[in-house]
Formats: structure tokens, C-alpha cells, sequence
């Protein structure tokens, strides 16, 4: 989903920063509010984004031929709320793409947008519908960590399309070319990282169920409704 | 069942993970003679299609410092140490309080 650098025009790469700075911006301020608030989540932080950079550097091979990589970012946003992970994410992109030429500055914002935003939340939503609907939790997880994958790589395809319409037929046919390059490859990929949330997750519910119950991950005795 | 599932899950992923390096075939190759790189990066792809959808655009900002193949090879191996390092300490942690705990209320009862 690393949109390369100088591959976003000037105003697209300043509009898409744009839209994601109050983004990191506000995480920042969460994060920092619950660590002053509950210190004893350090380290579940810690495990967010250590978890983040794991997967968003393992290049994994796909059917389709090709390869890419899980973004890790549902883990955080079902522990911290999606805002949380928007500067955890952007840790991750610039290391990335000052040290590893992968992304760039120029499409920080954009990439920001699509695996520190977009993806976040879309994990935090579909985990609250999921448990609403009374899913069992590993079931949850692994749809909220999965469905976030996917959708940060449409996002992806969205923003390229947008960039770069097809001459003839526009948006739509630039996206679905795009979404052919992203969307086929990742399916695997957002099966695989959906797995191995879950795995982090069982390993979660075991040693520190505890702070989950504070966090409104897992329920205390009664189903409670999360509160971001 | 529960106490095997996560080592089930893993199993199951690293399949997702080998089975299209044995499925995928090596294509033909091209006209040139050259042989077509399989599994390169998504990435990649997309950029290559920004080229035929637009050829007319250049991009306008080089990455200030670009390692070769190798060295980028080991700073993604860093990154997912770095990760992995972390969630291991954390893991280790984990299981020593929960043991330590388990003695401690074994000592209390006696």
C-alpha cells in the first residue's frame, strides 16, 4: 500500500497530509492521556506497535504472483481506539521511507490515510458490530483485523485512481485497475494478519485480561458496549 | 481444542504463506528472452501502471537516501526484530508473573 515517493501529484500529496495531521495529531493526545491516566498499559501499547512493525515489514508472497504486506494496525485499534494508531502508523511509514525507500515523504499523508486511518477505524467499527452481534471474540477479531487490511489496500487503489484517472474512463476504471493490482494480492495476506491477531489477541486474553476488562476489550461479566 | 488453537492458527497461516510459492509457476519467458520476475512487490505493479495509465508523468521527489537491495533486505529484517523483540520481551514477562503468581498462591494456601 506504499505509495512510492514523488508517484502522488504536489496537490494531492499536500491534500491528503492535510487530512491526516489532526488525525495523528489527536492520537497523539489520546495516547498520551491513557498512558498518564493508566500507566499499567505501557506495555500493551508496546505490544501495538511492536505488532505494526512486524507485519508491515514482512513481504509476503500472495497467489497472484506477487507480493505485499500486512499492515498490523487492527491489533491497536481494537486495544487503543482507531486515533491511537495513526501516529504509531506514521512511526512505522517514516522509518520506512527514510531508511528503506519504501513510501515516501512526499506520500506520507496518503500512506498515513489509508494504514493508520482508514484501516484503524474500520477495524474499531467492525469489532463493535461484530461484538454487538454477539460473534464469538475470536471471530470478531479476526474479521475487524482482517477487513482493516483489505480495506487500507482499496483505499490505496482509491487514492491512485483518484490521482491517476484513466484518460477514457475515469475514476472507475483507473480504480478497478488499481484494486486488480492490490485487492486480489491481499486477500490472502488480510487472511493471514486477521490469524495472527487473533494469536497475539489469545495471548493477550491470557496475561493481561485484566487491563482488557478496563480497556472494554473483553467483557467483564456482562456484555458492555465499547467506548472510544 | 482451545489449548492447540493458537498453535493451529499459526500453522494455518504459514500455509497462506507457502502455498503460493508452490502454486505459483514460474511464467514462460517474455519475447526479449528475459525472465519475468515472480513475486515482486505490489508496489511495484502500481507504480508500473501509473506509467501506461499517465506515461506523460515524472515523479518529482526522489527518496533522499535509497540503501541497495541488500542493506534494504536488512533494515525490513531489523524492523520486524525490533517488533518481534519487543513482543517476545513482553511475552516472556507474561509468563514469569503469571507462574510467579501461580507459586505465590500455592505458598499462601499452604
Amino acid at each position: 500500500m506504499h505509495i512510492m515517493e514523488g508517484f502522488l501529484p504536489a496537490t494531492h500529496a499536500l491534500g491528503w497530509s492535510a487530512a491526516s495531521a489532526p488525525f495523528v495529531a489527536y492520537g497523539l493526545r489520546t495516547i498520551n492521556k491513557r498512558i498518564t491516566e493508566n500507566p499499567e498499559q505501557r506495555m500493551l501499547l508496546g505490544v501495538a506497535a511492536a505488532f505494526t512493525f512486524v507485519l508491515s515489514a514482512l513481504k509476503l508472497p500472495s497467489v497472484t504472483g506477487s507480493c505485499s504486506h500486512p499492515t498490523g494496525t487492527g491489533l491497536g485499534a481494537i486495544l487503543f481506539g482507531p486515533t491511537a494508531m495513526a501516529p504509531i502508523g506514521m512511526v512505522v511509514l517514516l522509518f520506512q521511507a527514510l531508511l528503506l525507500a519504501h513510501g515516501g515523504l512526499t506520500t506520507l499523508g496518503a500512506n498515513i490515510f489509508s494504514m493508520a486511518i482508514v484501516g484503524p477505524f474500520a477495524a474499531a467499527a467492525i469489532f463493535r458490530i461484530a461484538k454487538a452481534a454477539l460473534l464469538p471474540f475470536g471471530v470478531s477479531i479476526f474479521l475487524a483485523a482482517s477487513c482493516a487490511d483489505f480495506l487500507t489496500y482499496i483505499t490505496t487503489s482509491a487514492q491512485l485512481a483518484f490521482a491517476f484517472p484513466d484518460p477514457v474512463g475515469g475514476f472507475s476504471v483507473s480504480f478497478a485497475r488499481f484494486a486488480g493490482v492490490f485487492a486480489i494480492t491481499q486477500l490472502p495476506l488480510a487472511i493471514i494478519e486477521g490469524l495472527l491477531t487473533v494469536v497475539v489477541m489469545n495471548a493477550l486474553v491470557r496475561f493481561n485480561n485484566r487491563e482488557l476488562q478496563v480497556m472494554n476489550v473483553t467483557d467483564v461479566p456482562v456484555v458492555r458496549e465499547a467506548q472510544l | 481444542m482451545k489449548r492447540y488453537q493458537n498453535l493451529m492458527l499459526l500453522i494455518a497461516a504459514l500455509a497462506l504463506v507457502v502455498l503460493p510459492l508452490w502454486m505459483v509457476k514460474k511464467s514462460a519467458p517474455g519475447p526479449d528472452g528475459k525472465q519475468l520476475q515472480v513475486f515482486s512487490g505490489a508496489d511495484d505493479k502500481a507504480k508500473n501502471l501509473i506509467g501506461t495509465i499517465s506515461p506523460g508523468y515524472k515523479p518529482w521527489f526522489s527518496p533522499l537516501l535509497e540503501p541497495p537491495g541488500e542493506t534494504g533486505s536488512l533494515l525490513f529484517a531489523l524492523q520486524a526484530a525490533l517488533g518481534a523483540g519487543f513482543i517476545g520481551y513482553w511475552y516472556g514477562c507474561s509468563k514469569t508473573r503469571a507462574e510467579l503468581n501461580q507459586t505465590r498462591e500455592k505458598a499462601a494456601r499452604c
